[in-house]
């Protein structure tokens, strides 16, 4: 089976969106409470490797993209999950899953400010110590 | 200025690297004058790797907010008089780093500076031309 | 009687340019557990981004890493390309190829460079010095075709740059036709040494499963059997047009002989792969002249030295990106030195923090360790001569054999 096809029917209506972007390029978008699930059915079930987690600031909300890749088509699956709260956001931390998501979950929080609860370990990673609380860089201040 | 003037004049000089938030190309650049082709050692420039034993002290980087502290400890473990060679557009002047959220001043406002030798990265050839510069004008007794 | 003993090394050690600081606890002579604190090379580029127009951002993204300096705006460009559809629907062939010669030139500067250092951590200057000697006329090769030795600034959305002379083109097959049997040379050095085999085999191991646990990429991973090459998986430049024949390297030890026999052979691909290149580059344009870039989402990636490197772009039509993310391969390797170094002895502990050939700049990596009750310290410098010593010690011991 394609992996389309296997990632649409195991997940089933928790794929709110589903884009195919192009060539090897698929985005579909997830409630931010299947996140686990979700992160566990593409880790564990089909094997996918974690690439990497992007968060962007926008007007609705911080959206997060966590990247899959399935190597052996060079297709990367990202799963998109918007956290409209920007006062207090907050997610799931899929550090538990595995390790390899500890260090982009922490560069994420000191980052965006975006709380990654149940994480074992979160705490700053490239800013200084001393850096002042509550100023995150990549949040946009006074842009649109 | 005496005693550093009868060192270069009498022994050959220990240099020490530091880098404080490079992209890296300088420091590998550094240390390829120490290779084969450039061989800065006939010139009696040896490395150290102590900052004790240092006369000269290569700084390289754009000053990133993090290192500058642990830079300027580094320096007052430097035996005096000590000096210093800005090896690198980003210590020249921060080069396009100079408007991120993480960069301090440049080198020459935190650090007293003998000696600039821009590029990016500098040649082999500049760095060597540049600390043979820096010996002739000490011992020739010119003021910094 | 075993005591907790914290052994820092770095922020300035002199071999490791760059500063890191790796706390190792330690019990005894064993490793209990490591801390790394990076940061230290943190210049915002990210934010940077968002303030420059798409040309700048390739100059910018070059110099988030020396070594692999033509990975970053090559991820870049890609990413900005899919935005089109691709690499493949708007880049000449002729840019396809210049853009893989420059991208494997970069991989065998890379592992020569990361080889020296690891000669020199062993105790064997002499690697070293030979090392850097061989990556000279590469460097050289770097200047005659974009202009330096470091820093090429050949990649722009939609081609390169600069074109590839007609008259270099005999000049690098001949630099290849000399590099090669030097590097078959450092090949027979490491794996016919009796000591080498000794020092390297065994150390430093990551599994394949804490490979996958920790997402390692590149020859960190398939030295642990890991299978994935993205100039495979995912083609790009010369590989997406199916004239160029390679292998992945793949060992299955993990261990760090198996990092750097992963190293020396995609060396030796990567000078086939240069020759294969220069033979079937056709005549063409080198520039498809992209003017705007349209609005959404795109995704580069690229196998540079150390392994994957991950850019995003999302675009909303200005010519300056609203986001863009940059994952360097390091970022994934360098963390899994918690499994790797710990278990191992200290002697040990210097050459498998650098066997995952760390490119700070790309993730700064620095590495922090907390500060308790610590009986002894001992410096980078310390530590790399321990590592040295362990190489003597066995040297010695199959001497007297």
């Amino acid at each position: 089976m394609d992996m389309r096809d296997r990632i649409k029917e195991g997940l089933g209506d928790k794929i709110k969106e589903w884009q195919d972007h192009s060539a090897r390029r698929i985005y579909f978008s997830v409630d931010k409470k299947d996140i686990y699930r979700v992160v566990d059915f593409l880790f564990k079930e089909l094997g996918l490797r974690f690439s990497t987690a992007t968060c962007v600031d926008t007007p609705q909300g911080l959206e997060m993209l966590y990247h899959f890749s399935f190597d052996k088509s060079g297709e990367l699956y990202s799963v998109r999950v918007l956290i409209e709260d920007k006062n207090n956001p907050e997610i799931d931390s899929i550090a538990k899953q595995f390790r390899g998501a500890e260090w982009i979950e922490r560069e994420i929080w000191e980052m965006f400010g975006l709380n990654f609860k149940g994480h074992p370990d979160l705490r700053k990673l490239l800013l200084a110590d001393d850096w002042p609380e509550g100023d995150f860089p990549l949040r946009r201040k006074n842009e649109p | 200025m005496s005693s550093i003037r009868t060192k270069i004049a009498t022994k050959s000089i220990w240099v020490f690297h530091i880098s404080c938030g490079s992209c890296n190309n300088c420091d590998i650049e550094i240390l390829d004058c120490f290779t084969p082709r450039f061989d800065i050692e006939r010139f009696g420039i040896q490395l150290t790797g102590s900052v004790r034993h240092a006369d000269v002290l290569l700084i390289t980087g754009a000053m990133n907010k993090k290192a500058v502290p642990r830079m300027k400890k580094v320096y007052e473990q430097a035996p005096k008089p000590c000096l210093v060679v800005a090896t690198g557009q980003c210590a020249l002047s921060q080069h396009m780093f100079r408007f991120s959220y993480n960069v301090d001043q440049p080198l020459d406002k935190i650090l007293p500076v003998d000696l600039y030798i821009p590029g990016c990265p500098p040649r082999p050839e500049a760095i060597i031309d540049g600390i043979v510069k820096l010996t002739e004008k000490i011992k020739k007794g010119k003021p910094r | 009687m075993s005591h907790k003993v914290i052994v820092p090394i770095g922020p300035y050690h002199p071999l490791q340019e760059e500063p890191e600081f790796f706390q190792l606890y330690v019990e005894g002579e064993k490793v209990v557990d490591i801390d790394i604190v990076i940061g230290y090379n943190h210049r915002g580029i990210e934010k940077l981004s968002e303030t420059r127009h798409y040309d700048q951002v390739a100059f910018l993204v070059e110099r988030i890493c020396g070594i692999c300096s033509s990975s970053h705006p090559y991820a870049f460009v890609l990413a900005v390309e899919n935005l089109f559809g691709g690499e493949a629907n708007i880049v000449p062939e002729r840019a396809l190829y210049i853009r893989t010669i420059i991208d494997e030139l970069q991989r065998i500067h890379s592992h020569l460079l990361w080889l020296g250092l690891a000669g020199h951590f062993i105790g064997y200057n002499t690697i070293w010095m030979w090392a850097w000697k061989y990556r000279e006329p590469v460097l050289d090769c770097f200047e005659m075709v974009t202009g330096n030795r470091n820093n090429y600034a050949m990649f722009k959305v939609g081609g390169v740059r600069r074109d590839l002379k007609d008259e270099d083109i005999p000049i690098l097959k001949k630099a290849m036709d000399e590099l090669n049997p030097l590097i078959e040379m450092l090949r027979g050095a490491i794996s016919d040494d009796p000591i080498i085999k000794m020092r390297l085999k065994g150390a430093g191991t990551l599994t394949k499963d804490q490979a996958i646990d920790w997402c390692v990429v590149g020859p960190t991973a398939r030295a642990s059997g890991v299978n994935i090459d993205i100039r495979r998986d995912e083609p790009y430049g010369a590989f997406l047009l199916n004239t160029v024949d390679w292998n992945v390297v793949l060992e299955k030890d993990g261990d760090i002989y198996a990092k750097t026999m992963v190293r020396i052979l995609e060396m030796q691909d990567s000078i086939n792969i240069i020759k294969q290149c220069l033979n079937k580059i056709p005549k063409g344009e080198i520039d498809a002249n992209v003017k705007d870039i349209p609005v959404g989402e795109g995704i580069g990636r690229v196998e540079a030295p150390r392994g994957e490197c991950f850019h995003y772009i999302k675009s909303d039509g200005t010519n300056r990106p609203v986001r863009h993310k940059i994952r360097s391969p390091s970022y994934m390797n360098v963390a899994s030195d918690k499994v790797a170094a710990v278990g191992g002895t200290i002697s040990d502990a210097t050459l498998t923090l650098a066997a995952v050939d760390p490119c700070y700049c790309c993730t700064e990596r620095v590495a922090v360790i907390k500060k308790s009750d610590n009986k002894k310290i001992m410096n980078g410098w310390d530590l790399v001569k321990l590592c040295q010593e362990k190489t003597d010690k066995i040297k010695a011991e199959m001497l007297n054999e």
